[in-house]
Parts: structure tokens; sequence; C-alpha cells
């Protein structure tokens, strides 16, 4: 029994490593995951990734932070102490704008960001899974699970066939710190 | 998949022979990794001197009041607001560079947005300290919230431009610094792989265990989207805000229509002029030619005669609608500007924003280093005049004559100016050598595509129209970075 955890196919161009990520589907070798120095456009449609749903998040909080606001500015300025200036109406719709346009903007973009964050497992502190110290400079890492994908001769040699600068039998999963 | 190759007649956005992966982590990490040289120390201890007057000029407003100021009982607003508008503005190139190019998909932006951010960050530091100092009693600088209080409640005044300010100003601080460190995340995660020891314990923090893999980096494009989609109306509004300040007043001068779109020129006018005087040099200090390459200086030296020119037309057509007004003290407003006690401020206005980035007609000048970085700090001048301007001279003559006065600022208040200049680059010069002052991952996506080396490759292999190959030759001339003798075989 082999001590092998993971296989990492380590290219140094993004272009080989599409193709080595077309090799191992066309075996039907399972992907566990992609690791990149940088984003690699068209990956997640080979991947078969689903598109974000970031975006409806971001959606909800920007209707959030308008209604937060506009409720305060409604309550302070009309409802709980309203003035009468020049006999001006307090519902001034205008003066609301600026107010619910900025808090839109501030929900929106702290709300998608952290939802970002909590949903990729972001956190200051947090310790970092890294399973090539390369992968953060100039490595573009395929990840195979070793169980259950074997012989693991064969899938070295379809990621050497595609360009891999290296195949790494680990057997420990992250190399990065305690 | 295939790279998408770029047309052959796009100048190049990287230059360099034999650039890999791993040079450009090498390159830009380089001040990050090692001791600071000499130029570094010498740029930070001036700094640091500067930003100890600050504090100490700070500190007297504080301690004493406003009194240290010059202001009077005419001119209640000087060079506090004027201080406060020309940071702000200054603000707005980094926002411009990381989210309006990136929504037009204007890949130059890649090797420029990074350090920009950061000045967009350290320059609303710097524009906040005044708002909070020009309170007089900083300590209630909470009573601008919206909070339950012993006086009725009585709440803030939300018809009040100066509120919308503070909304606006705190919205946009805070959203840019976090579009700013959520981009930092990946190539902090550079630094923190290739550390060791306590810098690796630090940085591993700072990175929030970020990995790069598949679906962080998809949410992570996700995310700087719409950051940056939400970004640009932000930065349209904030200082479109800044110029309500101004606009929903009853002064003449300040009553105008024009002043949001003009505003918003001037601002990233302004701005890009504050790039241009911080990356020329950090080029230079850093070795980043082959990133910050001759077609930056010259596309935002484009920016700033574009904007220059825009802000130059608001100037006429703001003197011509105070005499199609035929209101005479709106009239008297602009006469005394230009032909009054101020007139030399004026003038220094009009010469150094509508004059002088005319030059930049000429495409010598245009990419000419040491001529770019002159323009740019003569832009900064004007564009803090501007303010002055608009500020001073249309305070300091109001209805009655009898309280005409004149501003003349006391030690306090240039010391609360110089030193703002010089906290904004010691938190300059700290960022060059705590982060990378290059988008590490995103100048990597230009390796493969616009890079000279992706470019040579292709003239190499052929294929191409041989008349759109020697316009881009032509094209490299200009680049301080490109030997052109590599280009005489192919």
């Amino acid at each position: 029994m082999s001590k092998t955890k993971f296989i990492l196919g380590c290219f140094d161009d993004p272009d080989n490593m599409m193709q080595g990520i077309t090799n191992l589907q066309k075996n039907s070798v399972p992907i566990y995951d992609v690791y990149t120095p940088m984003p690699i456009h068209g990956i997640e449609a080979k991947m078969g990734v689903k598109d974000s749903r970031l975006g409806y998040a971001a959606f909800c909080f920007g209707c959030l932070g308008a209604t937060v606001i506009f409720s305060i500015v409604y309550y302070t300025l009309v409802h709980d102490w309203p003035q009468n200036i020049g006999g001006k109406p307090s519902f001034a719709i205008p003066d609301f704008v600026p107010f619910t346009f900025e808090w839109t903007i501030l929900f929106t973009a702290f709300g998608m960001t952290i939802t970002f964050f909590a949903a990729t497992h972001l956190f200051p502190g947090r310790a970092p899974r890294v399973m090539d110290l390369r992968a953060t400079d100039d490595r573009f890492i395929i990840a195979v699970d070793a169980k259950g994908n074997i012989p693991h001769d064969d899938i070295t040699n379809l990621l050497k066939e595609a360009g891999a600068v290296e195949v790494k039998h680990n057997e420990r999963k992250y190399v990065s710190y305690e | 998949m295939a790279h998408h190759h770029e047309s052959i007649i796009r100048e190049p956005l990287m230059t360099g022979k034999d650039m890999t992966y791993a040079r450009i982590t090498n390159e830009i990490l380089l001040p990050v990794e090692n001791k600071p040289n000499k130029a570094w120390w010498i740029g930070f201890i001036v700094s640091a001197l500067g930003a100890m007057l600050w504090v100490v000029s700070i500190s007297l407003t504080f301690w004493y009041g406003l009194g240290e100021w010059g202001l009077n009982k005419t001119v209640g607003w000087a060079w506090d607001i004027t201080g406060f508008v020309w940071w702000v503005g200054i603000g707005h190139a980094g926002t411009l560079i990381s989210a309006v190019l990136l929504i037009f998909g204007q890949n130059w932006r890649n090797s420029i947005n990074r350090s920009a951010e950061a000045m967009t960050i350290f320059a609303v530091i710097c524009a906040a300290t005044y708002i909070v100092a020009h309170m007089g009693r900083p300590w209630l600088a909470y009573f601008t919230l919206p909070l339950p209080n012993q006086y009725g409640s009585l709440w803030v005044n939300w018809n009040s431009a100066l509120m919308m300010d503070v909304f606006a100003i705190s919205t946009y601080f805070s959203v840019s610094l976090l579009f700013w460190y959520t981009g930092l995340l990946p190539d902090i995660a550079s630094i923190r792989d290739r550390a060791k020891g306590l810098r690796r314990r630090i940085y591993s923090i700072l990175s929030f265990g970020w990995t790069g893999s598949l679906k962080t980096w998809q949410r992570f494009e996700t995310v700087s989207l719409i950051l940056a989609g939400i970004s640009t109306p932000l930065v349209l509004s904030v200082h479109t805000i800044v110029s309500f300040d101004f606009a929903t007043s009853l002064e003449p001068g300040w009553h105008t229509t024009i002043f949001p779109p003009y505003f918003v020129a001037g601002a990233i006018f302004s701005g890009f002029a504050m790039v241009q005087t911080l990356l020329l040099v950090t080029r230079k200090v850093l070795g980043l030619e082959n990133y910050i390459t001759m077609f930056h200086i010259e596309s935002m030296n484009k920016i700033i005669m574009l904007t220059g020119s825009i802000v130059g037309v608001a100037y006429i057509t703001e003197f011509f609608i105070a005499w199609y007004s035929q209101v005479e003290y709106e009239q008297y407003a602009f006469i005394n500007r230009a032909t009054g006690p101020y007139w030399w401020a004026y003038w220094s206005m009009m010469s150094c924003n509508v004059i002088s980035p005319q030059l930049f007609w000429s495409s010598k000048l245009r990419r000419s280093i040491p001529f770019s970085w002159a323009l740019s700090i003569v832009v900064n001048i004007g564009m803090w005049f501007e303010r002055f301007v608009i500020i001073v001279t249309s305070l300091h003559r109001d209805y009655i004559p009898s309280s005409w006065a004149m501003f003349y600022p006391t030690w306090v208040d240039v010391g609360v100016f110089i030193g703002s200049i010089g906290l904004f680059f010691t938190l300059f010069l700290l960022f060059i050598r705590v982060l990378p002052s290059v988008a590490i991952a995103e100048v990597k996506l230009l390796l493969k595509t616009a890079s000279e080396q992706a470019k040579m490759k292709l003239i190499k292999e052929g294929h191409l129209e041989p008349a759109e190959v020697q316009y881009y030759k032509e094209s490299l001339t200009k680049y301080d970075s490109v030997d052109m003798a590599d280009y005489e075989k192919v």
C-alpha cells in the first residue's frame, strides 16, 4: 500500500496545465483542485465549476443598505423630529438620495466581500492550506487525490505528457505549517 | 485553451527579455524582501520630518483651537478645506485606475493599480484629518453621526451637504480600503510562501490563508468586478458631493451647477498627476521599468491632458455664466478672482492647470520622463490654487465692503499642509517596503498575452502582416526599456 496522499502535477506554463487537465479528464481521473499564482481564464468551464453566486449576495446587501439608511433618515427627519424649514416638506426625497446611494454601495461592498471570505474560509490568522509553496509564485499545480486513483504511475505519465516539469507524490496533504 | 493573442499593433504592456513568472515575483518583491537602499532612507527621513511637523501643527490646533490658524470672520474656510478638497481629489485617480479601467478592460491598469490605490487610501487619510481638524473640537466629531442624544433627540441635519460629505468620504475610504486589501491577498500569500520565521507568521496572518485554489480565484474575480462596478459610481459621487459643499450654498462664486462634473474632472486631473509624481520615482528607484513602461506614462499624460482641458472649459464656462446671469454679485466674484488682490492665485491656477497640460499635445514632451515629472508637480500646484481660489477669493469680499478681508496663513496653517504631504509620503514609502507595489498576480496575466516577449515570439513565428510588424516596431522606439537592436534581425 502506497503512502502517497496527493499527486501534484507542477507546471510552469498555464497552457500546459490546461492540457494536463484535459489528459486527466479524458482518462476519468478526478481532479481534487487546481492552485495557480494568477486567475486562469476559461478554467471554470473546463472543470465544470458553476458560476459564482456572489452577485446575488451583493444585490441583496445593496438592497439592505438602501433600506437601512432610508429608514434611519425617514425616522429622524420626517417622523421623530420634523422641522419647519421655510415651510418646505420634511419628506424631501432629493436629500435622501446621497445617503441612500452611499450606504447601498457600502453594504454591497462589505456584505459581498465578507460573504466571499466566509464561503472561501478566508480570515486573518487562518493557517494556509498550501500543497506546494511555489503555487503562489511560478508553478501551476494540479492536485489529484491519490486514494482510489490508481495506478499512480499512469497519472504521473498523463501529467508528464502534458508538460509537467515535476510530478510530486506527497505523503502529506499540506506542506505548509503545522 | 489557447491564450488570446493580442493584436500585434498594440504596444506591449510589459517589456524585458527572458521574463518568467518567477522573475516577475522576484523583481516585484525585491524591495519587500531586502533591506532598503539609501534613496529610500533619505526619502523616508525627509517625509518623516514632514509628518512630525504635521503632528506638531495638528497638536497645537487641537490644544489651542482654531485660533492657531489664520482664519477670520470673513474668511472662515481657507487652507483647511483647500487641503481637504485637494487630497480627496488626488485620491480619485487610484479608484479610477482600479475600477473604471477594469470595467473598460484597460489592461495597462494592471501594473499601476496597486500603488495608485494605496495612494488613494493615504490621500483620503490626509483629507479626513483636515475634516476632523477643522471641526475645532475633534472630540465632538461623533456629532456628525445620527446617534440618539439628550437634546431631544435632536438629530443630524440630513439636509446639509456637509452631512452628505461625512457619508460619502467614510464610504469612499472604507470601500477603497476593502478593494485594495482584497486585491492584495494573493500577493501577500506570495510573500508568505517565500518567507521564513516571524516574517512568514506575520504575512500568514495578513494573507487570510489564501491558497489560490480554483474556486478562490473564481470568487475573487467576481468580487473584484463587482467592487469595480460599484466603485465607479462611488468615486463620481464622492467629488460630486464634495462640490455640493459649495454648490448648494448661495455664495457668489460657489453657487454653480457646473461644480459636480468640474470637480470630478479636476479630481482625476490632480490624481493622475500625483500618480505620475510617485510612479516616475518609484519606477526608477525600485527598478520597475519593465512593468511601468513608457506606454503607461504616456497614457497617463494623455488623461492629464484631457482632464486638464475639461477643467479649462469649466473655468471659462464659469466666467461666461457669471456674465450671462446678469447678477452683479456673481459677476463681481469672478472679476475679483481674476483682477482683485488674489489675481496671482487665479493666474497661477490658469497657467498651471489650463495652459501647461496643453504642452502634452507634443509626443516628445509626453514621452519625456523629466518633463512629465515636472509637469505633474506643476499640475498639483495648480490644483491646490484652484481650490484656494474657489474658497478664499469667493469669501474674502462678501456683501458688506466694511467686512472685506484678506487671508494670511499662520505657520500652523503651513505646517498642517506641508505636514500632510510628509504624512502622505511617509505612508507611501512604508507601503512600498512592506507590500508589493505592483499587483504581482495581475501582471503575470500579461506575460503570455501583452508582453514584449510574447509579441516577439509572434513576430518570429511569422504569419503576421509585415506592415503591422513594422508599425509595431516603430511604436517600440519610444520605450526606454526596449533594446531596439533586438529587432534589427527579426
